[in-house]
């Protein structure tokens, strides 16, 4: 139900200190997103797509993630261009007609959605989740948070494959999903039998780790080495992000 | 419920992160190394909980829990959920690091107000419970809806249709969340009664 097949590889963005892949992700991302005109998610949009093909991903699983984030997108160019005050470009249908200003909102937004899933696919999601936890530490979130992050991500496999045997077990015993209050009776004993037994497993987990002299800080064997190829990875990141800024404030005056 | 990157204006984006920080740093602070590891696998449990698909009707809907979140872990909801958001984005890519702020406070808010409006009634048993319970996951999802909507119209007012429409969308939901987050407290009750009480949700 839960894996990161993305997160495995030795390519070139792989190899990448996470750390760096973190800030670059981040600085990408906020160049597309606050975008006003085309021209910066057009380029980190670029960007993302040169990084995606240097990180060697699977590509059938490239094209089921895309189709999945640009669905939410598709209900949006069925609203959008309806919705949107301004001049209309079509025929008037029951008083409801496709404005220019619609379109060119819906085009943007599909323009940006994509630059930042393509940069978190090939940035965020080539890290592990571990080595994720220690990044976000280096950067300046704090200690609890990332601690919660490890341990959430150590037991999602662990609880979800909890959850697959007492589904399994609902099954054996012949339930099947409808729409009646016996089926959501059983969906409420599912949920609260998993957290049952989540609950029991981190008093546990908890005492062993006191016992093993646990005392709110946790050690990693797995120290992050940035070398040249790093910091000009950076670089060019931070150059892509400033260069989209300029063409933002650069597209901005003309308007004005 | 997500609203997906690219949609939403600078200023409701900024907005969104610094709720959301304030929110995480005040769930954090009450939040000692006793209760991390607990907080930190109820997490994973919603985050798999939150996989399960409830047929209604010819459709299904996916559960969204966050009344019930709240109802258990108190303010650590916030971080709670903000890590679920972070790890639907790593694994799945849905959303990414911009709109992270805006998504959980919209799912993080409701659900921690919920906790403190409704939780003497949790705790008082019998029916008070069912009906405080019941209105945990209900009025979470509304919240939810309600915050997803306004963080859209906020936005633009070309997006005021598409808001009408999530929170119209969401009324099913809402139903179905406040039965079963009813129902799960119920059981909760009688099976591990420690989980509903002050201590675990700080």
């Amino acid at each position: 139900m839960i894996d990161e097949p993305l997160s495995q590889g030795a390519s070139l963005v792989h190899r990448r200190d996470p750390r760096f892949r973190l800030i670059a992700c981040l600085l990408l991302s906020l160049a597309a997103a606050l975008a006003v005109g085309p021209a910066a998610p057009l380029l980190v949009l670029g960007a993302g797509l040169v990084l995606t093909l240097l990180a060697r991903l699977p590509p059938g699983l490239v094209l089921r993630r895309f189709v999945a984030v640009n669905a939410f997108v598709a209900f949006l160019w069925l609203a959008l261009p309806l919705t949107t005050p301004g001049t209309p470009v079509t025929a008037s249908f029951h008083g409801l007609a496709a404005t220019r200003e619609g379109v060119v909102l819906a085009t943007l937004i599909t323009l940006k959605a994509n630059a930042v899933f393509f940069c978190v696919l090939s940035l965020l999601a080539t890290i592990p989740a571990p080595a994720l936890g220690g990044a976000m530490r280096a950067v300046g979130v704090p200690d609890k948070f990332a601690f919660l992050f490890l341990f959430t991500y150590r037991y999602l496999h662990v609880i979800s494959d909890e959850y697959g045997r007492l589904a399994t077990a609902a099954r054996l015993r012949g339930f099947v999903p409808a729409t009646s209050t016996h089926a959501y009776r059983t969906y409420a004993a599912l949920v609260a039998m998993v957290l049952v037994r989540a609950y029991d497993r981190s008093r546990r987990v908890y005492q062993a780790m006191v016992l093993r002299g646990f005392a709110g800080r946790f050690v990693s064997l797995d120290g992050f080495a940035a070398d040249r190829g790093d910091v000009a990875f950076l670089i060019v990141a931070l150059a892509v992000a400033v260069a989209g800024g300029a063409l933002e404030i650069v597209s901005w005056r003309g308007h004005v | 419920m997500h609203i997906s990157e690219g949609v939403l204006s600078g200023p409701v984006l900024a907005g969104g992160w610094a709720l959301a920080a304030g929110g995480v740093a005040l769930g954090l602070r009450r939040l000692d190394y006793d209760r991390i590891m607990t907080v930190a696998i109820l997490s994973a449990a919603f985050f798999v909980a939150s996989l399960i698909h409830v047929p209604i009707g010819p459709a299904s809907v996916h559960l969204i829990l966050n009344g019930l979140l709240g109802v258990v872990l108190g303010p650590a909801a916030f971080p709670a959920i903000c890590i679920a958001l972070l790890l639907q984005a790593l694994l799945f890519q849905f959303g990414g690091l911009v709109v992270l702020g805006v998504n959980t406070v919209d799912m993080a808010l409701p659900a921690v107000l919920c906790f403190l409006v409704f939780g003497p009634l949790l705790r008082a048993g019998g029916k008070a419970r069912v009906v405080g319970a019941f209105c945990c996951g209900f009025f979470a999802v509304l919240g939810a809806g309600g915050l997803t909507a306004l963080a859209l119209a906020l936005s633009g007012e070309a997006f005021t249709a598409t808001a009408k429409l999530i929170l119209t969308a969401h009324i099913p939901i809402m139903l179905i969340e406040g039965v079963l987050t009813a129902m799960v407290v119920g059981f909760l009750a009688k099976v591990r009664p420690e989980m509903l009480s002050p201590g675990l949700s700080g």
